[in-house]
């Protein structure tokens, strides 16, 4: 069993919700990242997204763009995302890591050469934005060979076909994108989600999460109600942005967020 | 692979120039593309929209554009014969217009109230500003900061024509970085926008639509160099930015093998200096915007900033159709420098009384070296895509005159 899967199975057991924080790695600087990835754990985060920087950011608002920016700048990579997963990993082997990018980084490294390298660095699932299960063959079995779960984003338009098709290839959970737009924006409906989501169980037995929007704990906790996991991004990254030169106070913002959308969560 | 050249019909369903091509986006925009190719496939096959169609083309456009044999340019060069395919003729100035013009029709169809573009030189969103103008819908064009400096006059264009023109400061601040803009808007607004791609490039069906709405450049051509001339070209030479009003010219020839087809990119300083715009000619297969082609990439597959005096031409990707025809040697992909497309700009005007955009001047500059090499029997058809107004800012600043 997949440490995503089981992960998930605790927290059924324990009729809990899974909290997962994104931030971007690199961003602002490499050193700033595997300190803040145990943070985030010790503050409540079951399952960490890691964005590796791209160049060409499609899906994303603002601020993750300018996380992105601010990675790059320092050379941030795929390779080096790796590498930080697996510096990560030395103390912490619990916790699942899951990769959120865009294609061609991936393509660029080789399919195969990525589901290995993954898979040695204590990568757990991986999200590409940019890749729909119509340009997945090739791609996903390399992934369930590794023991790495591919994760699929459905989206408000997509039609049962579609959902079922990305259950049949998805592992671990399935990712919905809670508004049709770009990350950080803020026009969610709850009512909208909470209707979306019963309809794509009623589909699939993999966890659903829920991102996009999740600014604060309300939001976190009127979504645990119903979802799977809620998956919080651009609030974090923004507390980044906001104290770059004085990463302990980040980190601790991080984290304050992180214990204050945990406890929601959990009441 | 040269085989399949003999019965051309790609795209297949799924948009795949055999490697290239495809559909690679966020989940939210599959049902709107899917939406969007059914929509083609419906109208290209319906008789009352294609006469809409060449009704706009012919009355709105100016279209058929003429042929013009460079009699005096082809005498000087020595060697084969220069004909010139007018594009920069129509209204608005460029071949752009071909495409916009389709591409509303289909959001009228559609019942979308609003379309959105990118736009690099400012050509394709004056022609979707105009398009938009005339069917009274909004219309927004994203552009990078970059290029609304460079390409001043069309920027006021667009906003006389009652576009919304909205700077891109992000990334490298020019067209790629406008594209992922109008790709954030479209994910947005998707349920009444209709997005505009500019070039043969994006998710399917963009490539093939844009392509099939530009063959008329190619269709034209045909039928007026057997008027003019009494047989088909030799050659056919057309700049390749996105690659639209390139594969416009070729892909009605397609199935002509015997007749040479050259693609130029933009090599900007030199492709030995690394600034320059030539994915086909120093890249390498990569996904960017929706589909698989040649790129400009680092060692970690993040896309490297380009460069070209002709911002039109200033982008790290081309349309994946280019990249099969590359592949299977049925095109071939050459360069021209900032330096040589100057040079040409200045012997087309000097000696034809024609003022070439700069990105067409990078055909033109092409079209110079391969004459000579041809006996003076021999025909190469060029597409001179656009009229040089639009730069003439850049030119004087180039050479350092101030207007
Ligand atoms: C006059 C002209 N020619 C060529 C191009 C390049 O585009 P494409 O390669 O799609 O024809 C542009 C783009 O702005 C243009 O304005």
């Amino acid at each position: 069993m997949s440490r995503l899967t089981s992960t998930f199975e605790a927290l059924r057991q324990a009729q809990r919700k899974a909290l997962i924080p994104f931030i971007t790695a690199g961003d602002p600087e490499p050193g700033f990242t595997v300190p803040t990835m145990h943070a985030m754990a010790e503050a409540g985060a079951d399952i960490i997204e890691l964005g590796v920087p791209f160049s060409d950011p499609m899906a994303d608002g603002p601020v993750i763009q300018k996380a992105s920016e601010r990675a790059l700048v320092h050379h941030m990579s795929l390779r080096k995302t790796l590498d930080l997963v697996a510096e990560f990993r030395r103390t912490d082997q619990t916790t699942p890591v899951v990769l959120m990018g865009y294609l061609n980084p991936v393509e660029c490294m080789g399919y195969q050469a990525f589901a290995d390298r993954a898979k040695d660095a204590g990568v757990d699932g991986v999200l590409t934005v940019d890749m729909p299960p119509e340009e997945a063959g090739e791609f996903v079995p390399m992934l369930h060979r590794a023991g790495v779960d591919p994760i699929f984003l459905l989206a408000p338009n997509s039609s049962d076909a579609r959902i079922e098709r990305m259950a049949a290839l998805g592992r671990g959970y399935l990712y919905y994108v809670s508004l049709k737009g770009v990350t950080g924006a803020s026009h969610l409906d709850l009512g909208d989600v909470e209707s979306k989501i019963a309809h794509i169980k009623s589909l699939t037995g993999l966890p659903i999460g829920v991102g996009f929007g999740v600014k604060n704990a309300e939001i976190a906790a009127a979504i645990g109600r119903f979802a799977d996991a809620v998956v919080v991004g651009s609030a974090l990254v923004e507390k980044i942005a906001a104290a770059q030169d004085r990463p302990e106070q980040a980190r601790k913002d991080i984290a304050d967020l992180l214990a204050a959308m945990r406890r929601a969560l959990d009441s | 692979m040269r085989d399949e050249i003999q019965s051309y019909n790609l795209p297949d369903d799924c948009g795949h120039f055999g490697p290239y091509g495809g559909i690679f986006v966020a989940e939210t925009l599959m049902e709107p593309l899917e939406a969007l190719k059914a929509a083609y496939h419906r109208y290209m096959k319906d008789p009352e929209f294609l006469a809409e169609l060449d009704h706009d083309l012919n009355h709105y456009v100016g279209r058929p554009s003429p042929i013009y044999h460079a009699e005096r340019l082809s005498r000087e060069l020595g060697g084969a014969q220069i004909y010139f395919k007018r594009e920069d003729l129509n209204h608005t100035g460029a071949h752009k217009v071909n495409n916009t013009v389709g591409q509303a029709l289909l959001a009228k169809r559609m019942g979308k109230r609003r379309v959105i573009a990118e736009t690099g030189a400012g050509q394709h969103g004056v022609a979707t500003a105009t398009v938009a103008a005339r069917l009274g819908m909004e219309c927004v064009v994203y552009m990078g900061a970059v290029d609304v400096e460079r390409q001043a006059l069309n920027v006021f264009r667009m906003k006389l024509l009652g576009a919304t023109v909205v700077a891109v400061d992000s990334g490298s601040k020019t067209l790629k970085d406008a594209l992922n803009e109008a790709m954030r808007d479209w994910v947005t607004n998707v349920d009444e926008t209709f997005y505009i791609i500019g070039t043969a490039a994006g998710p399917h069906p963009y490539p093939a639509m844009v392509r099939d709405f530009q063959a008329v450049i190619g269709r034209e051509a045909r039928g007026q160099m057997l008027g003019l001339a009494g047989r088909l070209p030799d050659a056919l030479v057309a700049c390749v930015g996105g690659g639209s009003n390139a594969i416009g010219l070729f892909y009605p020839f397609i199935e002509d093998r015997d007749i040479a087809m050259y693609g130029v990119e933009a090599a900007g300083d030199g492709i030995e200096t690394g600034r320059h715009s030539a994915p086909l000619s120093a890249g390498r297969p990569g996904v960017l915007h929706g589909n698989r082609t040649y790129l400009m990439e680092d060692e970690d597959g993040e896309i490297i900033e380009t460069h070209s005096i002709s911002a039109g031409l200033d982008y790290p990707g081309v349309g994946p159709e280019h990249a099969w025809l590359k592949d299977s040697g049925r095109a071939t992909y050459v360069s021209a420098t900032d330096a040589e497309a100057l040079e040409a700009f200045h012997i087309l005007t000097r000696l034809e009384g024609i003022i070439p955009a700069l990105e067409s001047s990078h055909a033109v500059a092409y079209a110079l070296k391969l004459a000579p090499t041809l006996s003076s029997d021999k025909i190469v058809l060029v597409n001179l895509s656009g009229r040089g107004d639009k730069d003439i800012h850049t030119i004087a600043t180039r050479e350092g005159i101030v207007l």
